[in-house]
């Protein structure tokens, strides 16, 4: 039994050390994941909360007030007051502090951080900052949670499921069958992109719909401008996946370069938590991922009542995203093994 | 008459190895054209490249005089070697799909009639024999009605009884003026099915023609074919040549009559004898020096 079992496991590793493609990958993913999530999240007094503060205008120093010398809170400059109320509602900072006179502070009310914070900060200053609340509109946790949830699933859909079962219709040699075919591969591509754009805006819309009904989730925009803007993001990142998938050949090197997408994305694009008071560079690049587009024109729309054209940046940046994974994966795409 | 199909000058390499080099034929219409030839000899990549689906290094194939495009793929039935079946589909479901991809196609009743698919039509494609299997890939090769149909060792793999079955499928298909390109390492097969043939090894063609003109060509002789057991004499007495193949013993005479004759003065028992005519396992044999299938 042992001497089975052993000859099996040397052909299993041969075949993976063989596999120069997929070792490769196995050994630079978790390389590139540790250092990618190494410079996101470590540093010195990585913040744990985010406060925006309120100045008459001089740069944030420590001098201004005890509370900004705490560890583990990120401070930073909100500018415009009414600009920092609006991210406090919308949960992209857990308590804004006006260091002007008279010296005061907004929490939420329904973030478990802002309480935190102010229990931090009533513990430094007792009584020197009026409290207030934020006004308006109350957006909880969830209805800010939900849309990110929701995107999240369509990202891990659209992109692994497509591009590893395309993969697998390579590696059994069907795409070679279909290649014998008058199919071209861009119809080939637009088959596959219609194909998990129904099923996921299917699947999506209930689990939206249901989820909302059953949570009250707040719908201040129009429902159309919502199912646009998730098609654009569902197509947007079927093509990555199909673009991922135009060469490969082995499901373990797709299902590695669609982790290695897939965990940044599902990291800083905003899907748990804003990116504000972020480093600045984190937040340029998080605009370059298709979640994050998705995500900010969907809470735009769901908690502000945005219009397409107000989000229209997003909507853009999708339809170019769309078009270039569409165009570069039809150009790059392989019917057969090598 | 015009050639349907030409092939000139084929050459194709790999890194290391050139695979193919510099074959050329032509397929007359309604005729069936057997590429033979052993793993390796460059069988499936003629074949691929006269698809279209693999582009040559050099050289050209032309469809009735024009050089082949993506135009041919509508003209052509292709029955891969293997090939797999997208899963969850019904026999068929997957001929609709196939049917659909084609500008025109066959009734599919027709066709699942004429591949004897009835008794499987609804059942998933993962869950039929490997001669069902055939028959399905063979209707999906003929679902648009091809003008060339190729066929890349369409029987391997099959029981006798399912081979023999496929052959009468193939021979109805030519009956219908089909163009067929078949490869195959069975010669059998290529003897029965096929009008002419290319006998390939590394590479290249290194024989052509109808199979009976390539037979008599290359051979004025018959084989006597006896038992080990049954040939008790020396075998450096007869002036034959005499071979030994495991329990049997083949020899080669050019007069039959006059050998039983030799062979019966030196008593032996003919209980058990065969003669049989040359084939082309022997042709085989003869060009490369080694069995077909080693």
């Amino acid at each position: 039994m042992i001497r089975r079992t052993l000859a099996v496991l040397h052909a299993r590793n041969l075949e993976f050390l063989r596999d120069r493609s997929s070792l490769g990958w196995n050994i630079l993913l978790p390389v590139l994941l540790v250092f990618g999530l190494a410079f996101v999240f470590s540093g010195p007094d990585k913040p744990l909360y985010r406060v925006g503060v309120l100045t008459s205008g001089a740069p944030l120093d420590d001098a201004q007030h005890p509370f900004l010398d705490t560890r583990y809170v990120g401070f930073f400059n909100a500018g415009d007051e009414a600009d920092a109320i609006w991210k406090l509602e919308h949960h992209r900072m857990d308590i804004l502090l006006d260091l002007r006179d008279p010296a005061r502070y907004w929490i939420n009310e329904d973030s478990p951080q802002s309480y935190i914070v102010e229990k931090l900060l009533l513990q430094s200053d007792p009584g020197g900052f009026a409290r207030e609340t934020v006004t308006g509109r109350r957006i909880r946790y969830v209805d800010w949670l939900l849309p990110g949830i929701l995107a999240m699933n369509m990202m891990f859909s659209c992109l692994f499921g497509v591009g590893y079962v395309v993969v697998r219709y390579r590696k059994s040699g069907f795409l070679k069958r279909l290649r014998a075919t008058p199919l071209l591969s861009i119809e080939f591509i637009v088959a596959q992109v219609l194909s998990r754009l129904m099923l996921i805006i299917v699947i999506t819309s209930f689990v939206f719909l249901g989820t909302t009904t059953l949570l009250a989730t707040p719908m201040a925009g129009s429902y159309l401008d919502l199912l646009v803007v998730a098609v654009l993001g569902a197509v947007s990142m079927i093509a990555l996946g199909l673009l991922v998938a135009a060469r490969v050949s082995s499901e373990e090197l797709a299902g590695g370069i669609l982790n290695m997408i897939t965990w940044p994305m599902m990291l800083i694009s905003g899907v748990w938590f804003s990116m504000e008071g972020a480093h600045p560079l984190m937040q340029r690049a998080a605009q370059a991922l298709p979640l994050t587009r998705l995500l900010e024109a969907a809470r735009a729309i769901m908690l502000d009542g945005a219009t397409l054209a107000d989000v229209r940046a997003d909507v853009a940046v999708l339809a170019l995203m769309s078009a270039a994974f569409l165009a570069l994966g039809a150009a790059l795409f392989k019917w057969r093994l090598d | 008459m015009a050639p349907v199909l030409e092939v000139q000058n084929l050459h194709r390499s790999y890194p290391g190895v050139e695979a193919v080099r510099g074959v050329s034929f032509q397929v007359g219409e309604g005729r069936c054209f057997g590429l033979l030839g052993p793993n390796g000899a460059g069988k499936t990549t003629t074949v691929e490249i006269m698809e279209g689906i693999l582009p040559p290094s050099a050289g050209l194939v032309r469809y009735r005089g024009q050089p082949i495009g993506t135009a041919f793929r509508a003209q052509a039935g292709i029955q891969f070697q293997s090939t797999a079946l997208q899963d969850f589909l019904t026999v068929r479901e997957t001929l609709e799909l196939f049917a659909r991809l084609y500008p025109s196609h066959v009734d599919l009743d027709e066709l699942i009639a004429v591949c004897s698919l009835q008794s499987v039509v609804d059942r998933d494609v993962r869950r039929i024999s490997g001669g069902q299997r055939q028959r399905v890939l063979l209707a999906i090769a003929l679902v648009n009605d091809p003008a060339v149909l190729f066929l890349d060792e369409p029987t391997t793999g099959l029981d006798p009884q399912a081979r023999r079955n496929f052959w009468d499928l193939v021979r109805e298909i030519k009956a219908r003026r089909k163009t067929i390109i078949l490869t195959t390492h069975y010669m059998d097969e290529a003897y029965h099915l096929c009008d002419e043939i290319a006998i390939m090894d590394h590479g290249r063609i290194i024989a052509q023609g109808p199979p009976v003109q390539l037979l008599e060509e290359h051979f004025r002789d018959t084989v006597l074919v006896l038992p080990r057991a049954d040939f008790t004499i020396d075998p450096q007495a007869l002036p034959y040549q005499v071979l030994f193949s495991g329990d049997m013993v083949e020899i080669s005479v050019a007069d039959v009559d006059e050998a039983i004759r030799a062979l019966a003065t030196a008593r032996v028992s003919f209980s058990r004898l065969r003669i049989r005519p040359r084939n082309l396992e022997d042709l085989f044999l003869e060009l490369t020096g080694k069995e077909l299938r080693a």
